[in-house]
């Protein structure tokens, strides 16, 4: 299939187009509603269907870029797209996650319901856009376009506080994303390209790695977000609406790890080198540190927001560990974490449905009116501890691996946040689901329906089947992979 | 059909039984949950027993099936495989030939409770997961079996989850054995960087090469083999209940009893020394590592028996029984003798399993007590059970005859183990101290196990008196003066709300519609639950003299066959059979000390303890409160993370990073700005508008720089 990539990252927005159009066509809000969730489901999986053509058709024994497409823009920047083994996984789970944010929200959400689609459908191009871009400045125009939708669907269809949540992502993503377009600019305007494989082997002066460096790290390490830059994080899970924070914490946050391994690692090996120690301790505080203070929370939704930020720990410590267990175990817990902070937002999204408080103290004994909803929350309950045989498992073994080489302080304190996360977990789980009904407004609750189920389905047979056969994945980045930690090994001369 | 395709449809019945179980129970019902999984898992003992006996007896050699990949990063490979040896061989039978029989026994024995589809898939999950333990080839699939079982022990623990106690003590179960995977975990990652594998196979031959080198970890340099083999150690403490990492094996006995029996007992809490045996090659080149394991197995030993003497749970006796008999598997492997290590464990699982599920027999008669306190008596109305656990007893105490060399079960083993630890005296720093520790840990075993059998099965039965429903037995304890000390589970707030109520009498159950409103009238079990008593009892008498010949005699080297390696300078077990007379003699006297003792004052001095209870004696608090370890845990890790976590959160995220940036100076001019209060008021569309000017112009700039 011709032109595959800019089909796949373009075709959301045609669907945002069709449900527009149904929009206007109808005569009043509420009857758009239902063709356009209709139109937005549609369009989702077709590009589901292409994404997974795209992956079928591509060679992952092959590290360079594969299905590139380059048009000459202007004034040296062009339409550049192209997919290695890394993006193309990234592609597949934004695809992948689109169709189950829709039908998540297929009845949960009744006003704007076509503006809403419209938001999803377009956030989906961007977030494709920002895995396919292969020019600096069309990645720079999708990552920060991203901030758009996602603005928008916390700012209108979120909590009580939204605007204080919508305006802290704001502050803290522009903060890092202008020093980011300034480096982009030295770096494009230095170089004489805006191509990211041109710039990727281009020699950077060590000197001038070192601001670069920072630069990106800076857009890239709140995107992640990494310890002390993460306080926007629970405020935006918490405010927005679940598929929001599906989306969130599914895809946006993996931006920031896509970047590390796209600019920082292999454009500044010696900067990443030098900053190593670092990213390393901040890594291992945010494991730690936000392992406690998620023990702590009282709300469901803020608390897994917390366990997210620890679980970024991993990956990061991965990527700056620079060698194949690190980095394949980075991506790895990045689409991971993708499937299963996915998973249990949607699981706060069933009980808010329902009771619509998210204070981990209205509940209490659930197990014994929702058995299979208490079944899959255990999953992914355990998923999200790291339970060999689940996905969770593999990133977190993997990139403690990978640091070893690197720092045993980092492993040993990363090691010991593997304890803090059962705690947190496990008690979430019991107090939410153990015990007898005590609360009256809980005794009529019901179990998940088959919509609900539906959309558990797949994220439950990828969890386990990524924790029983990572190779799925890990064959696919293998060769890119090993192309990055190979460069970067000969660049720091180990 | 060859015998490596019937061991892999072995070890994945249970997983099918599990999985049918687990998802149509419901659907398909009771009975049939039930005789799928315990079906599934006969085949499963049954396939293992062929696998034994052709290894035994036949001409099987060690094989290794490999299944799919796992892991494939660079040297990091790992391969789902099913590996037979002697040693995953004996845990073959031991975990399926117990896990059948916990199965049937769980017939009778859940016979009221309303989710037992669910509770016959958790058996079978956790039964497939020790399977995969056993079989593993790579440290990954070890790894993944060893908290597969955990993942089912929670389960199981917190299987009557409406408890708060039960969902406390899973969460503990679990939390406890993190953090002895915490130590595992490093100790694979540890072993993967010295040697470039985490295949056994491969592994093992470049061990030697290593010995005497050093390796750098966190800031430090250490003998590389000692570090390997102490790490993975701290993996073995946590699920085999050593001390330091024990606290939750007690608690553990909230579940089920049949679950006590089969997880807690046979087989799980094995695992840590499996561990030790199978990593021989690593532990024979490491003897700091293999004094520290022989030292905290023995003051496991010791611990844990102490505890032991002044529990009132029928059940935490048993579980202290436990944790000390593991000690004992502990400091054999720690001083070189695998072979009787392995036996013990293989022999303790037939008498502890027994013990426990003659236990569950008393509850079960009893309806749901489990203080021991309130029972006596009952060796005439459960006569079938009081055989069963006489003989569980005398097994589990080790009493024998030396000279004619016969003896129940444990006589066979423990005694190896004793000599292996006089005889290594000469190799060991630890030799003589664990050996002394567990010839007065014997007597001590004597004791406590005898005063379970009389105060449960003699004496003057309690019951009668009381002519009250069981629900109301704690006030039976309000006459009773003995100070007892509140302990909160670990990580457990919601039992907090229970102060003062916790007791150390736990019912086993908690469904109500049992119908006992009356006067307690004990009654013998189903057969269900007796045939498993009876075959294990056969268990218990004969697998001692059946198999020591095998396990640590003349048929050692041949029956092992390289499984366990021991280096060249190791002759523990070849010196055990040559130890002086007194070593042979000194067990069985300290048995029979302990046995009169507790005959003494159970029997003879009747009301004795009771009194001395009363007095308050420091040692018996100290015994009774279990050496304070559950408060001590409290006040250094439960209270201190609380209180961290409130800290980092309400003062490092919210008054620190907020204050000084988000909400900070820059914020609050924004706020005060009137036009942004306007935005405010929900047009939000007006950011995106502003954002993509932003955008647009930063482009603007850029072309516009670039292009001069």
């Amino acid at each position: 299939m011709p032109y595959i990539l800019s089909i796949v990252t373009f075709l959301p927005l045609v669907g945002a187009l069709a449900v527009l159009m149904a929009r206007v066509m109808a005569k009043s809000e509420e009857a758009a509603a239902g063709p356009a969730r209709w139109i937005a489901l549609i369009a989702s999986l077709v590009v589901l269907a292409v994404s997974v053509v795209l992956v079928a058709g591509f060679d992952p024994s092959n590290p360079a870029y594969q299905f590139v497409e380059m048009v000459p823009w202007f004034a040296g920047a062009s339409y550049h797209l192209g997919v290695d083994g890394i993006s193309i996984l990234f592609v597949l789970l934004s695809a992948f996650l689109l169709p189950i944010c829709i039908i998540a929200s297929w009845s949960s959400i009744k006003e704007r319901v076509a503006e809403y689609m419209i938001a999803f459908l377009i956030l989906e191009t961007l977030l494709i856009g920002v895995f396919t871009a292969l020019d600096l400045f069309l990645f720079y125009i999708f990552f920060e376009g991203t901030l758009v939708p996602m603005f928008i669907i916390i700012g209108v269809w979120g909590g009580a506080n939204r605007i204080y949540a919508a305006y802290k992502l704001f502050l803290y993503t522009l903060l890092g994303s202008v020093l980011m377009l300034a480096a982009m600019l030295y770096m494009a305007a230095t170089a004489g390209t805006s191509s990211i494989p041109e710039l990727t082997a281009y020699d950077w002066p060590v000197g001038v790695q070192t601001f670069l460096w920072l630069a990106f790290f800076a857009s890239f390490a709140v995107k992640m977000p990494m310890w002390p830059v993460h306080t926007w994080l629970p405020d935006a899970h918490v405010q927005a609406p679940t598929a929001g924070s599906v989306i969130l914490a599914g895809i946006l946050l993996k931006l920031g790890g896509y970047g590390f391994i796209r600019f920082n690692l292999p454009m500044f090996p010696d900067a990443s080198e030098y900053f190593t120690p670092l990213v390393m301790v901040l890594s291992v505080i945010a494991i730690i540190y936000t392992s406690l203070v998620a023990f702590r929370q009282t709300d469901i939704k803020k608390l897994i927001a917390y366990s997210s930020v620890a679980h970024m720990g991993f990956v990061t410590m991965g990527i700056f560990a620079g060698n194949d267990q690190g980095v394949q175990g980075a991506v790895f817990q990045m689409i991971s974490h993708g499937l299963i902070s996915s998973a249990l937002f949607l699981c706060v999204g069933v009980v808010y449905d329902r009771m619509h408080t998210r204070e981990i103290a209205f509940y209490g004994g659930l197990t014994s009116r929702m058995p299979w909803f208490a079944a899959i929350f255990l999953m992914f309950t355990m998923a999200n501890v790291g339970l060999p045989g689940t996905s969770g498992f593999i990133g977190e073994v993997l990139t403690m691996v990978g640091a070893y080489q690197v720092s045993t302080w980092a492993v040993f304190f990363a090691a010991s946040g593997v304890i803090l996360s059962a705690v947190y977990a496990l008690t979430l789980y019991r107090n939410v689901m153990f015990g007898e009904i005590t609360n009256p407004a809980l005794k009529a609750i019901t179990d998940i329906d088959r919509r609900e189920l539906l959309i558990f389905v797949p994220l439950i047979i990828g969890t386990i089947w990524l924790g029983v056969y990572p190779a799925a994945v890990l064959d696919i980045t293998q060769a890119s992979v090993s192309a990055v930690t190979a460069a970067y090994q000969t660049a720091i001369g180990g | 059909m060859t015998i490596e395709t019937l061991v892999t449809i072995g070890v994945f019945a249970p997983l099918l039984g599990a999985m049918i179980a687990g998802f149509f129970g419901r659907r398909i019902g009771n009975v049939a949950s039930q005789a799928v999984t315990t079906g599934l898992l006969f085949l499963s003992c049954a396939i293992a027993w062929t696998v034994f006996g052709q290894h035994t007896w036949g001409h099987m050699e060690a094989f290794t099936v490999e299944l799919f990949p796992f892991i494939n990063v660079g040297d990091f490979q790992s391969t789902w495989s099913v590996r037979v040896d002697a040693l995953s061989a004996v845990m073959l039978i031991v975990v399926t030939t117990v896990s059948s029989l916990v199965h049937l026994y769980s017939w009778g024995y859940m016979a009221e409770d309303d989710s037992r589809p669910r509770f016959f898939a958790y058996l079978s999950l956790f039964t497939f997961m020790m399977l995969a333990l056993v079989t593993a080839a790579d440290f990954m699939q070890l790894f993944f079996g060893w908290e597969g079982v955990g993942l089912a022990s929670y389960l199981l623990i917190g299987f009557w989850y409406k408890k708060p106690t039960a969902s406390a003590a899973a969460i503990k179960a679990f939390v406890v054995n993190r953090v002895g995977d915490f130590g595992f975990v490093l100790g694979i990652i540890t072993v993967f960087w010295m040697f470039g594998t985490i295949k056994f196979a491969e592994l093992f031959p470049l061990i030697a090469a290593q010995s005497g080198a050093g390796w750098d970890f966190i800031g430090q340099r250490w003998s590389a083999l000692d570090l390997a083999a102490f790490l993975l150690f701290i993996g073995a403490m946590g699920k085999s209940a050593q001390f330091f990492l024990h606290t939750w094996l007690p608690d553990a006995m909230e579940g089920p009893t049949p679950v006590s029996a089969l997880i807690h007992a046979a087989t799980m809490v094995t695992a840590g020394v499996y561990m030790v045996c199978l990593l021989s090659p690593i532990y024979e080149y490491a003897p700091t590592a293999s004094l520290i394991v022989a030292i905290i197995g023995g003051i496991t030993a010791l611990f844990a028996a102490t505890v032991g003497l002044a529990q009132n749970d029928i059940k935490r006796v048993i579980a202290y029984s436990t944790c000390s008999q593991l000690g004992y598997m502990f400091f054999a492997a720690g001083v070189g003798a695998y072979q009787a290590a392995m036996f013990h464990l293989f022999t303790h699982a037939f008498f502890k399993a027994l013990l426990f599920l003659g236990a569950g027999s008393v509850i079960h008669g009893m309806h749901h007590e489990q203080d021991m306190r309130n029972m006596g008596g009952l060796a005439k109305l459960l006569p079938i059970t009081y055989g069963a656990m006489m003989i569980g007893t005398i097994a589990i105490t080790g009493l024998g005859i030396p000279e004619l060399k016969w003896g129940f079960a444990g006589f066979y083993s423990k005694d190896s183990i004793l000599e292996s630890a006089f005889a290594s005296a000469d190799y060991s720093p630890a030799g003589l101290f664990v050996f002394f520790i567990g010839l007065f840990a014997a007597g001590l075993t004597a004791y406590y196990s005898w005063r379970l059998i009389f105060m449960t099965f003699h004496n003057k039965p309690v019951w009668k008196d009381a002519h009250a429903p069981v629900e109301h037995h704690h006030d039976d304890h309000a006459s009773d003066a003995q100070k007892e000390t509140h302990t909160e589970p670990l990580m457990d707030d919601a039992v907090a709300a229970h102060t003062g109520a916790h007791h150390d009498a736990h019912h086993d159950d908690h469904h109500d519609d049992h119908g006992h409103h009356g006067p307690l009238k004990p009654h013998e079990s189903p057969w269900t639950m007796l045939i498993p008593l009876i075959v294990l009892s056969i268990g218990a008498v004969a697998a001692g003299f059946v198999f020591y010949n095998y396990f640590v005699g003349h048929h050692e080297a041949e029956f092992w066959r390289g499984a366990i390696f021991t280096a060249e300078a190791n002759h523990v077990l070849h010196d055990s059979h040559y130890v002086p007379r007194w070593v042979l003699w000194a067990p069985v006297v300290l048995t029979l000390l302990g046995t009169f003792v507790a005959f003494w004052i159970y029997v003879l001095k009747e009301g004795m303890a009771r009194r001395m209870a009363e007095r308050g004696n420091i040692l018996h608090t100290f015994f009774y409160n279990k050496w304070f370890f559950d408060e001590l845990y409290d006040v250094i890790f439960v209270k201190s993370a609380r209180a961290i976590g409130d800290f980092f959160w309400k003062v490092g995220d919210v008054k620190i990073i907020d204050g000084l940036g988000p909400n900070g100076a820059a914020w609050a001019s924004l706020k005060s700005a009137a036009r942004l209060a306007k935005v405010q008021s929900g047009y939000v569309y007006h950011y995106a508008f502003v954002m993509l000017l932003g955008v647009a112009g930063l482009l603007a700039f850029a072309i516009a720089t670039w292009g001069a």
